[in-house]
């Protein structure tokens, strides 16, 4: 006993084909990260990005537009009716929310799992979340057909004396979505601190210096600082996690709680957040893919992290395609005539078409993602995460539309068709998005520069054999 | 406006991480207790070589934690039981089972909060001025390089000998660092 317990407890190297892959290609050095990627945010904006910007800003003025036009003349301009009452713009709600749900996934849940090679797309996949949400809260507030009466869904004290009321999903919805919102935007400033202090220093001109320090917040990387810090991003991720998995949970009690064969089903709170992990992924890869090229991040956002949010879309999709087999065999199985009829009418009714071309996008195109190749081409996992986007787009309206056209009583059946109104406010949204996205990355660190060094100085000493490494953000 | 420039303390940089964190360990020894470590990232480890103690921040999340789940169970009762009974579809006025997603999300939302505050208050930020910012090799503390300052408000700080005992670490570079005047704290 006495003889072990002298002995260090010192884990010996595993064989080189077990190594763990660098973090970071080529042995770039920490300066060589500060400069590239506070390079990025830095001088002239390069061509790709404005001929990136300028159609996304148009796109948003569209938005702008199409709402403006809503506003002023009335719910009628969309393809609404009285079956049909949720259809496009419900659709985007959820698709919004959902895309968003991957950045948390990375930032929090492969935080605490203490994944390392999280920190390349962390900061670009948080700034992505707050943007899918802005696009996903533009929707209900513009559904509700009084829309400057919006405020009446806070508890706001009212001249009317009256207060929201707390027994329907969709009161709890506000609450979680203002709350996501809330949270993701102080995890990602918060993070982004020890960064903005990095572009403050590297500042040239008085009102980069200006802003940059404002933002910074006097921070100087004090070890009494970081000791702080580091407690709060890491409480931050652990409340980030439960919360995540709550707000698609209870985006799908809007649905669930109702008494709607195709929606009325306990698979939706899981099934829904699988599909919102999956299809955030999905938009993660279609961002950064072309991203890491333009802006020369290929030795910081390597193959080897394409290959494994392949592997997440993989697993994700996976799971989306269990709970496609199981809402059919919950129906089957159900006996009920409804909700028989509701999953037929939605397999081979009038929408057979998006129900097909879901499932082709959402549960079999993903399974590509089993080979090695495909994962490791950029082109093929760029096309993928395309159709998944899609597919995952689909999904939502085939679930809101299918169960609504064919209501209980066949005089009352319709056909849900766009306007050109509602195309044009999805178009608008998706430039909005962009147009944040790329502000994003023209004027902010896109990439957790201090966790990055500190990873890849942990990762590199380990290389080196030392067996208690300095360096770090607990990641 | 001329007075006489105050010492703030001593700066001294270093190459490496594991230079600064041997050197921190001697600046303990000789009892210094007014002194810090500026890292680029957060160095494992020399928390504890500095002595200092675990982070508070946890008792502020659970405070903030507990206040918004009861904050929402109260707001709650209050407008759907007390201030405005409305019956629908048949449910009670007040249970805990409904009102537990509004208070769940407010936990988070006043946990978060709290962290963040706390975080900020703890460090005493937002600090828009500190003397090390108005040095200029200090710029490379959120770069690549790594500092050590002894303060002159140490009761052990002797303005030579405590620059000599920082020259006798493996430190690449030692210099002064002034306040800006007697009007800063």
């Amino acid at each position: 006993m006495a003889a072990l317990r002298s002995q260090p407890l010192v884990a010996p190297d595993p064989p080189a084909e077990l190594a763990r892959p660098p973090l970071i290609l080529n042995r770039r050095g920490t300066a060589w990260i500060s400069g590239k990627v506070s390079g990025i945010a830095e001088g002239r904006a390069p061509r790709w990005w404005w001929a990136a910007f300028l159609p996304s800003a148009g796109l948003t003025a569209l938005c702008f537009a199409m709402i403006a036009y809503l506003v002023s003349t009335g719910i009628g301009v969309w393809g609404l009716d009285c079956t049909v009452g949720w259809a496009w713009d419900i659709t985007n709600f959820v698709f919004w929310i959902g895309i968003g749900h991957a950045g948390t996934l990375i930032s929090a849940i492969l935080f605490l799992l203490r994944q390392p090679w999280r920190t390349s797309i962390s900061r670009a996949a948080e700034a992505m979340t707050l943007f899918a949400v802005i696009c996903a809260a533009i929707f209900p507030v513009i559904h509700l057909g009084r829309p400057w009466d919006c405020w009446w869904l806070f508890p706001i004290p009212n001249a009317n004396a009256i207060w929201p009321q707390f027994r329907s999903p969709l009161t709890w919805d506000v609450f979680a979505i203002s709350t996501y919102f809330v949270v993701s935007l102080m995890f990602w400033y918060v993070g982004m601190i020890p960064d903005l202090a990095t572009l403050r220093d590297r500042a040239r001109t008085r009102a980069r210096k200006l802003v940059y320090g404002l933002l910074a917040m006097g921070w100087t990387g004090s070890i009494r600082h970081w000791r702080h810090y580091e407690k709060a991003c890491l409480l931050l991720a652990g409340l980030s996690t439960p919360l995540v998995l709550s707000v698609h949970s209870i985006v799908s009690f809007d649905f669930a709680a109702s008494l709607l064969p195709g929606w009325h089903t306990t698979i939706f709170p899981p099934y829904f957040v699988a599909g919102a992990i999956f299809s955030g992924m999905a938009m993660v890869l279609t961002l950064l893919i072309p991203i890491r090229t333009l802006c020369g991040l290929e030795d910081v956002i390597t193959v080897l992290h394409i290959d494994r949010m392949g592997k997440v879309l993989l697993a994700a999709g996976s799971m989306v395609g269990y709970a496609y087999a199981i809402e059919w065999f919950t129906a089957r199985y159900s006996g009920s005539p409804h909700e028989i009829f509701a999953w037929e009418n939605r397999a081979f009714g009038p929408y057979a078409w998006a129900y097909w071309t879901m499932l082709a996008c959402n549960a079999i195109s993903p399974q590509l993602l089993w080979l090695r190749r495909v994962r490791r081409s950029m082109a093929a996992v760029f096309l993928l995460s395309i159709a998944v986007n899609v597919g995952m787009w689909l999904e939502r309206f085939v679930i809101i539309v299918t169960s609504l056209h064919r209501d209980f009583l066949p005089s009352s059946w319709s056909y849900f068709r766009p306007t050109l109104v509602d195309i044009g406010t999805l178009a608008g949204s998706l430039g909005l998005f962009l147009t944040l996205f790329l502000l994003f990355i023209r004027f902010l660190p896109m990439i957790a520069m201090a966790e990055i060094k500190g990873a890849a100085a942990r990762s590199g000493a380990r290389a080196h054999g030392d067996p208690d490494p300095p360096g770090g953000l607990s990641g | 406006m001329n007075a006489a420039p105050v010492l703030h303390g001593w700066l001294a940089e270093f190459a490496t991480a594991d230079q600064v964190q041997a050197a921190a360990g001697r600046v303990r020894q000789a009892g210094y207790t007014r002194w810090d470590v500026f890292a680029p990232w957060p160095i494992r480890g020399l928390d504890d070589a500095m002595g200092l103690r675990r982070s508070p921040v946890g008792w502020f999340v659970f405070a903030g934690g507990a206040l918004g789940l009861a904050a929402g169970m109260a707001m709650v009762w209050f407008m759907n039981q007390h201030d405005y009974p409305l019956a629908v579809g048949g449910k009670p006025m007040f249970s805990t089972w409904f009102a537990l997603p509004i208070a769940f999300e407010l936990a988070i939302l006043f946990g978060a909060m709290a962290a963040v505050l706390a975080m900020l208050a703890l460090n005493r930020l937002p600090r828009w001025h500190h003397p090390l910012l108005q040095t200029p090799r200090f710029a490379r503390a959120t770069d690549d390089r790594f500092f050590l300052v002894i303060e002159s408000a140490d009761p052990q700080f002797a303005a030579d000998r405590t620059r000599q005992f920082l020259e006798s670490l493996e430190c690449v570079h030692v210099e002064a660092v002034w306040e800006e005047g007697p009007c800063d704290t």
